[in-house]
């Protein structure tokens, strides 16, 4: 009952060795995530927390059959990181770095339009099917399995969310960080998609913010193609225009990328937007009756 | 990053884009100097880093060395949306039979550099994109191929360029694609390009924009920030490595991620009062990040209530608790605060601050609505 990761992931972290990703493997066995082996160049042959360290994801791939890779590498060996993993045949690729330059990311997604990888991020929380795999940095108390799918762009701003969900014994299918940056890998389209076809998901919730026009395009698809009712807030009412708030992708350029078209595009398709995000819970409770 | 435009057009000149004639003055005596050099009639234009300079009176044309010194004199100290003269770029000035807009950003939708080109350059290219969205060419570049000559012939065919103009196009778009990926830009813009009475292209104005992020291997660009263009507090917020946008409310902020900072300014306005600033911590934010946050925030004297809204992940409240009464040690003031601190290790995070008398709120509601309150009250 999930999408992406779940029981059969087998997952390689690239960057394992150092503190954020040791930290985060740790956290991610406890969740009962496999975790199959690690990768840092000049390593190889190491152990750590009980996991193999390769020098190539290549290698991780033939010994340990890894089919999931998260990145944990300083912004300016993310990009190599990413595209090293697609050459090695990894299916879905999940990049926590923040920072990396845009150019870079716009070379690392005309790359991986050539191969059959799924990048999830960079710049964001993961993901978490709860009771399954936890491939990522958010807090795993917070969540329970449930039904509701969440998406979103933003990390931290997630967990309130799902906090809220929790509260209302709303449990979630998976819950996906996007990222916050102006190129992604998987967009919200891309993941409403995968929830509409997953039959464990009954509800989704999209959370959005300034910049770019994803939750518009978003809309325009949810009015197309999906019968699953999705739930929505949208960061950012306040935001000034011309200042980045944060996130590379989070700025108002040119008078396009404003909350107000946001919510009124989502508002227009049916969506219900919420004013809080602890008020995003409320509105799927009712929904789902 | 913003550059000047006399930086940018410097800049596009190294790859081959022509660009008139001209230098900078920092005073009226400078600017006669330059036209004298130059000859012939100048423009003299204020270098600030907001748009609508010419409508502001910061661009005038000069006949002569003496008019110039009388222009600069005008121009220098003016101020511009807040942003006070200092510099002018004074240039020859252009016999202009034709303005066209050239400029590269990225277009997230399709994840690569897309040129964005019209005929009718010289104004705003969101006023043409609104008013006349057809005259606006798109042109996506595969970042791994690069510009290539037929892509930007087809451009010079669609902007309606014929003849000679063609090849000189070519070489400046081309010019202005290198520019933009080897200077890591999120916007190169020239406009206009315009076409002189002698039939030649030329670059009268620029402007780039750099990625914050690729700025590490660009030392040559970071050195040409411009730190008085920008708000002190910000300057100060990006050397202690915290996000940090200044805005015009009364309410403090101070939260982990920027998606939650974001939705927290919202929820202050939501409950009747303004944020003073958008800020994000970071993760795993220690005692030392937290002063230097508080500092920023409470150097701004509309200032007159804190909200701390932590929801810890990576970050553990504890740490987070420790850290506001460490920096409110260093940083004395009478200003109400209230935190909420929520995840990982919450209860030892909020046993703390009860045992410093600290107010602490359980939901970001209420504790958006205890900052209103002791905003108003500190007001009355």
């Amino acid at each position: 009952m999930s999408i992406l990761v779940g029981k059969d992931t087998r997952l390689v972290v690239q960057g394992i060795t150092g503190r954020e990703g040791n930290f985060h493997t740790q956290q991610m066995i406890e969740y009962g995530t496999n975790v199959v082996a690690g990768v840092t160049p000049g390593k190889g042959g190491e152990w750590t927390l009980g996991v193999p360290v390769f020098d190539t994801v290549k290698e991780a791939v033939e010994t340990q059959g890894a089919n999931t890779s998260i990145i944990y590498v300083p912004a300016r060996f993310a990009a190599d990181a990413i595209m090293e993993a697609a050459d090695a045949g990894i299916e879905l690729v999940i990049c926590i770095t923040e920072g990396i330059p845009v150019l870079d990311m716009a070379r690392v997604r005309t790359f991986l339009d050539q191969k059959d990888t799924r990048l999830i991020g960079p710049n964001c929380p993961g993901l978490i099917t709860p009771g399954e795999a936890k491939v990522g940095i958010m807090p795993a108390q917070i969540h329970k399995p449930g039904k509701v799918g969440l998406v979103s762009r933003s990390g931290t701003l997630t967990y309130e969310v799902v906090q809220a969900l929790t509260d209302l014994d709303l449990g979630q299918s998976t819950a996906i960080g996007i990222g916050g940056d102006p190129i992604i890998g998987t967009n919200f389209i891309d993941v409403l998609k995968l929830f509409e076809a997953d039959p464990d998901t009954e509800h989704v919730v999209l959370i959005g913010e300034i910049g770019g026009t994803a939750e518009q395009k978003a809309a325009e698809y949810i009015a197309k193609h999906m019968s699953k009712p999705v739930t929505s807030f949208i960061a950012g009412r306040t935001a000034p225009p011309g200042k980045r708030m944060g996130h590379a992708g989070a700025i108002i350029q040119g008078g396009e990328g404003t909350a107000a078209e946001k919510i009124e595009a989502l508002e227009a398709v049916g969506v219900k937007v919420a004013t809080l995000p602890t008020e995003v819970a409320q509105l799927v409770k009712e929904s789902m009756g | 990053m913003k550059l000047h435009e006399y930086q940018s057009k410097r800049i596009f000149a190294q790859y081959g884009v022509p660009i008139p004639n001209g230098d900078v003055a920092t005073t009226p005596a400078e600017a006669k100097a330059i036209a004298g050099k130059l000859g012939g009639r100048v423009v003299v234009k204020s270098q600030v880093l907001v748009g609508g300079r010419g409508k502001a009176g910061g661009v005038k044309l000069a006949n002569d060395p003496a008019e110039a010194e009388a222009v600069a004199q005008k121009i220098l100290g003016m101020d511009i949306k807040g942003l006070t003269v200092e510099k002018v770029l004074v240039d020859e000035a252009a016999d202009i039979q034709q303005e066209i807009y050239l400029g590269i950003v990225i277009d997230r939708a399709v994840h690569k550099p897309v040129f964005i080109a019209s005929s009718e350059g010289g104004v705003e290219i969101e006023v043409v994109a609104k008013e006349n969205p057809d005259a606006i060419i798109r042109l996506p570049v595969d970042p791994l191929l690069g510009m290539v000559d037929f892509q930007a012939r087809n451009l010079a065919f669609d902007l309606g360029l014929r003849g000679k103009l063609i090849n000189q196009f070519v070489k400046i778009a081309k010019g202005l694609y290198q520019a933009f990926v080897d200077s890591d830009a999120s916007l190169a813009e020239i406009n206009p390009l315009v076409v002189t009475g002698e039939g030649k292209l030329l670059a009268v104005d620029g402007k780039m924009v750099l990625d914050d992020s690729a700025l590490y291997r660009h030392p040559n660009l970071e050195a040409m920030r411009d730190v008085q263009e920008e708000d002190e507090s910000e300057r100060i917020a990006r050397d202690a490595g915290l996000s940090f946008v200044k805005l015009d409310g009364e309410i403090g902020c101070m939260v982990n991620g920027a998606g939650l900072a974001m939705a927290t300014m919202d929820i202050v306005k939501h409950y009747g009062a303004e944020p003073a600033n958008f800020l994000d911590i970071g993760g795993g934010a220690k005692a030392d990040k937290v002063a230097a946050a508080l500092r920023i925030i409470l150097a701004d004297p509309k200032v007159n209530a804190v909200l701390f809204n932590i929801f810890g992940g990576i970050t553990r409240c504890d740490e987070v608790a420790n850290g506001i009464l460490e920096a409110l040690q260093e940083v004395k003031t009478d200003i109400p605060m209230v935190a909420r601190l929520v995840g990982t290790n919450e209860e030892e995070g909020r046993a703390i601050l009860q045992a410093a008398n600290f107010p602490s709120a359980q939901s970001l509601g209420e504790a958006a609505q205890m900052a209103v309150a002791m905003a108003k009250g500190g007001q009355a």
